[in-house]
């Protein structure tokens, strides 16, 4: 159902489509229902003349199975929706499956960077690729990202991949997604940051392996590394930012 | 004001319980609350960081021990001053209060000199986690003994002449609570180290 | 002699002001009064105010939602830092000055003492206090808006290190007026808490028992208590953070051995409480109305208070539902999970009694009972999409999304304006004397729900589209830049037009009604609870002679009765027992 709203791009963004539509499943036929009775209710014994109203008090034992039937039923739906909310809760959030990449993600005030093993593979070595406003990742491929913050809580938000986390300063906080999909989507901050937080926007670009070595190549080459690094998005932000300052 | 609004709702009892002790309940039901939500707060922080204990070793027990005793006397103080009201004995009810009043007066005075003492060897509010809770949690507590005694001494003057004897009742509550927060910041603050 | 304070004698009630008798100063009788049904009105008007300025933030910033960047009529021109400050206001001011104040303070200070049958509050002048605090408090938290730096734009939620720290919320001294104000005004609630809880505790007329208070009552008090238990640790957290603000300790610094997440907890384990606190009393207000108007019993009146109890036990245990993703323990969201889905289940049967309640009723389509009856068809959509959020799984994609602002809406606005309105239209001939024009009450009504509808309809699906929260401009954001979703956003902003627009009728009603309003007698709706037995308005003291109470709120078309009420104080006749 979210997919005609916002793109899935992600392996667990069809889990938590179909958790949401499990979801607006049960409580759009309790919502009818309820919504039904009422107006019915409202037609049925509006005021007519030669009608007297009836004395109920509700406590009549014919009468309370209208509260003990729903009273039931609603704990057996809120059942049937733990159960799998729990349980993609734990796929995206708890349990990550082994990484094959690792990003670092920085966030501050009001910017997004990003750190990750240039050519040879590995983390905190000369060759890392460092970018701001602007994360490339390989399709079909696990990443674990970790998550900091430099100054203010910020939150790493990827609405296609259903991807959310909070960045707390002081924390490194773990995460992980698979991209399902090539193209460039948004990346947006949805933790209240101060002045910037509407201009806090970055780009994930999802790329095929073979992209992705011709852009790391691109990258890693010392001469265009500089000009590439700052990206061009982020700059113009920047400037916004000073412009809109009071 | 000429008048002391009291209202009828104020002289009925439905519970049984006269009004201003059930008030009194309430207001140490609610303080009750922010001390525990302070305390809690102190003490996730606290296990969480060990070396807390270093700064925690700075405090001075002994002079912690003594406003324990201290506190401890004044509420004994209290209940007999609420024994006299109970008797209609206004006076000496008064002379009770006043002297849990001067207890509470020797408590802050220990605090002080014990603060004084902190701050010259450059503990302050802003010195690390361990002193900010110290200073925030002892503070808000010294507050309340002060407005405490405050109220003891106001309310004396009326006592003594026996009128209003019941409050003799929740002043004595009120310090109880307020002793009893400090049995709990006492090893809180002072002897976990 | 001359303070309304001698209004507290039980004489009171029979020959009420002479002119020329008592001298009594508008200063006196207006702002130092101590009767409780004036300071409901000090409330009322106050938190009325306080609502037209915080409807009038959400136009401002609706307007720059759909028109972005461009001048506000009546504004201005909308900057980030000014956008930010404008939600956060609006949100605090919502909350804390408006839906606290009309529906705890202005309902409960007016209803309490009438209701349970004694001439005040146990404590009037902590009572006098209570609202002179709150007053301060709102004043404080207008002032922020003059300050350099301007008003705290960190969010209602005031989270640090943002909200701790200067140089990164960039308004030093509004953010501290900010605390200090709603610092204050948590002062203010808990004095009027004592009062209302001791008050229905001790204070209640000869033989009503436990079940005889009216629900509104009940729920104001619950509601009072949920506040108190709830408040404490934020108090606490208040003054951490002042600290960090002011006295440069580092409580929710985490390079100084704090820890952010610290306040979130404090802040939600009252945060959560708190939307029932707004809540609980609004229902209370509509079950007063949907009685009288059906002509019926409440279906299942213990029903009713074992639910609310249900969920205010409940409610302590479910805030970390809006942290899901805030760095806390990931194992702690699938607890949290489970006890926010189970709190659906006291709800969902509360709300089933009230619609049971129609049943077999005598429907009359008053303005109060529309109000009534639209509380519990708008709650609906609000409760069932919270259901969305409360599971963890898919909270993780609508968190800080316009989802969730949908969803807070769909239940604060029936509980803040809409069990506002429905309160204020039912009990205005016993405040005022005079009834209100229903014409015009049922074109407010009309125009005001279904401009409700249009603007927070559109936000479920561009919350669903993934519009993030208190964003100025998504220019920067290419997905939300589709021109669907500005097109929704013009359709709400459009919504909220219609719907400042649709005010007007109720002021007018309001203040023509003051003067020209038909008189109203002492109980124009045919009422059984005790404030239906007083004059209209009621004098000071309340009761000529004190009531005594001899059955529940209720009894509409008990059989065996010639009239089809039965107020709470009348005895039984002797003729009427051989009926029974
Ligand atoms: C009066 C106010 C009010 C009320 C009553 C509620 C009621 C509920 N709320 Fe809401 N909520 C808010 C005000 C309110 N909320 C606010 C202000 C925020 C945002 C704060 C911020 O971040 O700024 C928020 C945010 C919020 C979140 C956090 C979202 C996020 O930030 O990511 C969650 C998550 O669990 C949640 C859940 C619920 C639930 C489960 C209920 C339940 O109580 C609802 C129960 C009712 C029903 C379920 C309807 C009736 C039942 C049926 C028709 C039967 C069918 C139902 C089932 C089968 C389950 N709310
Ligand atoms: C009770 C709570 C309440 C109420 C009623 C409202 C009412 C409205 N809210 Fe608000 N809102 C919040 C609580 C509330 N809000 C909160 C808590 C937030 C979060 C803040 C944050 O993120 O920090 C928020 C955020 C919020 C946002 C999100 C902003 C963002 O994230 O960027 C939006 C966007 O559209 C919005 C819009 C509106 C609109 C159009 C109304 C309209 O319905 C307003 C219309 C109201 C009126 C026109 C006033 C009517 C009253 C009278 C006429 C007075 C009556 C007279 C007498 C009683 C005598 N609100
Ligand atoms: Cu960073 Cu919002
Ligand atoms: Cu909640």
């Amino acid at each position: 159902m979210l997919e005609r709203f916002a793109t899935g791009a992600s392996t667990y963004a069809p889990s938590i489509d179909h958790l949401i539509l499990l979801i607006a499943v049960i409580v759009g036929f309790w919502l009818i229902v309820a919504e039904i009775a009422l107006f019915w209710l409202m037609a049925r014994f509006r005021r007519r003349d030669g009608h007297a109203p009836q004395y109920v008090t509700g406590e009549e034992k014919h009468l309370t199975k209208w509260v003990t039937i729903p009273h039931f039923l609603v704990i057996a739906c809120d059942l049937v929706i733990i159960v799998p909310a729990i349980l993609v809760w734990m796929n995206v959030k708890q349990t990550l499956p082994p990484a094959q990449e690792t990003v670092r993600v920085f966030s501050q005030q009001w910017a997004w960077s990003f750190q990750q093993p240039g050519p040879d593979g590995i983390l905190d070595t000369a060759d890392d690729i460092r970018t701001v406003g602007e994360l490339h990742v390989k399709e079909n491929t696990v990443y674990h990202f970790e998550l900091r913050s430099r100054d203010v809580l910020h939150s790493f938000s990827v609405p296609v991949f259903r991807l959310k986390q909070d960045a707390v300063p002081g924390r490194t906080i773990v995460g992980w997604f698979k991209a399902t999909r090539t193209g460039t989507f948004d990346i947006q901050c949805t933790q209240m940051c101060g002045m910037g937080h509407g201009l806090m926007a970055g780009r994930i670009v999802v790329e095929t392996p073979q992209q992705h070595a011709a852009w790391m190549k691109r990258v890693s080459s010392p001469a265009l590394a500089a000009s590439v690094a700052p990206s061009s998005d982020t700059a113009a932000d920047n400037s916004k930012i000073a412009e809109v300052s009071r | 004001m000429s008048t002391t609004a009291r209202s009828i709702a104020n002289l009925r009892s439905v519970t049984g319980i006269p009004t201003a002790r059930l008030v009194t309940w309430w207001v140490i039901a609610s303080e009750i609350f922010i001390f525990g939500g302070l305390l809690a707060s102190y003490v996730m922080h606290r296990l969480a960081h060990p070396e807390w204990g270093i700064a925690a070793s700075h405090t001075n027990t002994a002079a912690g021990a003594t406003n324990t005793f201290v506190l401890l006397t004044s509420s004994l103080f209290a209940v007999l001053a609420h024994k006299a009201a109970d008797a209609h004995d206004g006076p000496k009810a008064a002379k009770f209060l006043r002297l849990t009043a001067l207890g509470g007066l020797v408590f802050l005075t220990i605090k002080g000199l014990e603060w004084t003492h902190e701050i010259r060897e450059g503990f302050v509010l802003a010195s690390g986690g361990f002193w900010s809770f110290y200073y925030t949690v002892a503070g808000l507590h010294a507050l309340h003994v002060l407005a405490g005694l405050i109220i003891m001494l106001v309310f004396a003057v009326d006592v003594a002449k026996n009128e209003n004897l019941p409050r003799v009742q929740c002043i004595g509550l009120y310090w109880h609570f307020v002793d009893i927060i400090w049995i709990f910041l006492f090893p809180l603050l002072y002897i976990a180290k | 002699m001359t303070t309304p304070a001698t209004g507290a004698h039980a004489h009171a009630g029979s020959h009420g002001h002479e002119p020329g008798h008592h001298e009594t100063s508008f200063f006196h009788k207006y702002l130092w009064s101590t009767d409780h049904k004036m300071i409901a009105m000090q409330y009322l008007f106050t938190g009325a105010a306080l609502a037209l300025i915080g409807g009038y933030l959400a136009y401002v910033f609706r307007m720059q939602l759909a028109f972005p960047g461009h001048v506000v009529p009546g504004y201005g021109l909308v900057t980030p830092n000014r956008y930010n400050s404008l939600v956060t206001i609006h949100g605090s001011i919502m909350i804390f000055w408006v839906a606290m104040p009309v529906l705890v303070a202005a309902f409960g200070n007016f209803l309490i003492p009438l209701m349970i049958g004694c001439d005040d509050m146990v404590f009037p002048r902590i009572n006098r206090l209570s609202y002179q605090i709150f007053l301060l408090s709102a004043l404080i938290l207008l002032s922020s808006f003059l300050v350099k730096g301007g008003a705290f734009g960190g969010a209602w939620t005031s989270y640090p290190p943002l909200s701790a720290k200067g140089i990164y919320n960039l308004s030093p001294l509004g953010s501290t007026l900010w605390l200090v104000a709603v610092a204050l005004e948590f002062v203010a609630f808990l004095l009027g808490g004592l009062n209302f809880i001791v008050t229905t505790m001790n204070g209640r007329a000869p033989g009503m028992r436990m079940w005889d208070i009216p629900v509104v009552v009940w729920m104001i008090v619950i509601a009072s208590v949920l506040f108190m238990a709830s408040v404490g640790p934020l108090i606490a957290g208040a003054i951490m953070l002042l600290f960090d603000q002011r006295l440069g300790t580092g409580f929710f610094d985490p390079g100084r051995g704090g820890d952010p997440l610290l306040w979130q907890h404090l802040f939600w384990f009252f945060g959560h409480p708190e939307v029932y606190v707004v809540l609980l009393p609004a229902l209370g207000i509509v079950a007063e109305i949907i009685t009288v108007f059906a002509r019926k019993k409440l279906f299942g009146y213990r029903t009713i208070l074992y639910t609310t109890w249900a969920t205010g036990v409940l409610s302590f245990v479910v805030w970390a539902h809006h942290q899901f993703i805030a760095g806390i323990d990931p194992r702690m969201a699938n607890v949290f999970t489970i006890t926010t889905l189970l709190i659906s289940v006291p709800i969902t049967e509360m709300i089933f009694v009230y619609i049971a309640t129609l049943y077999g009723g005598s429907i009359q389509f008053t303005t109060p009972m529309l109000w009534a009856l639209s509380f519990i068809a708008e709650f609906l959509i609000g409760g069932v999409t919270g259901i969305f959020l409360g599971a963890s799984g898919a909270d993780i994609y609508f968190h800080d999304t316009y989802f969730v602002v949908a969803h807070f809406h769909y239940t604060f606005f029936p509980s803040a304006i809409i069990g506002m309105f429905a309160g204020l239209t039912f009990w205005y001939p016993k405040m005022f004397g005079r009834m209100l024009n229903e014409t015009l009450g049922k074109i407010h009504f009309w125009g005001t729900i279904i401009a409700f509808n249009m603007i927070f309809l559109p936000l479920f699906i561009t919350g669903a589209a993934g519009d993030q929260r208190r964003i100025y401009d998504y220019a920067l954001f290419p997905e939300q830049m589709r021109p669907e979703l500005q097109h929704l956003r013009q359709l709400s902003t459009v919504g909220v037009m219609i719907l400042m627009t649709f005010q007007v009728f109720f002021l007018v009603n309001f203040f023509w009604s003051l003067k020209h309003g038909k008189r109203a007698g002492e109980n124009p709706w045919l009422s059984n609870t005790l404030e239906w037995t007083v004059p209209s308005p009621p004098p000071h003291g309340n009761f000529a002679e004190l009531p005594t109470v001899y059955r529940g709120p209720y009894e509409y078309a008990t059989p065996g009765r010639k009239e089809d009420y039965w107020p709470q104080n009348a005895p039984i006749t002797p003729l009427e027992e051989g009926a029974l």
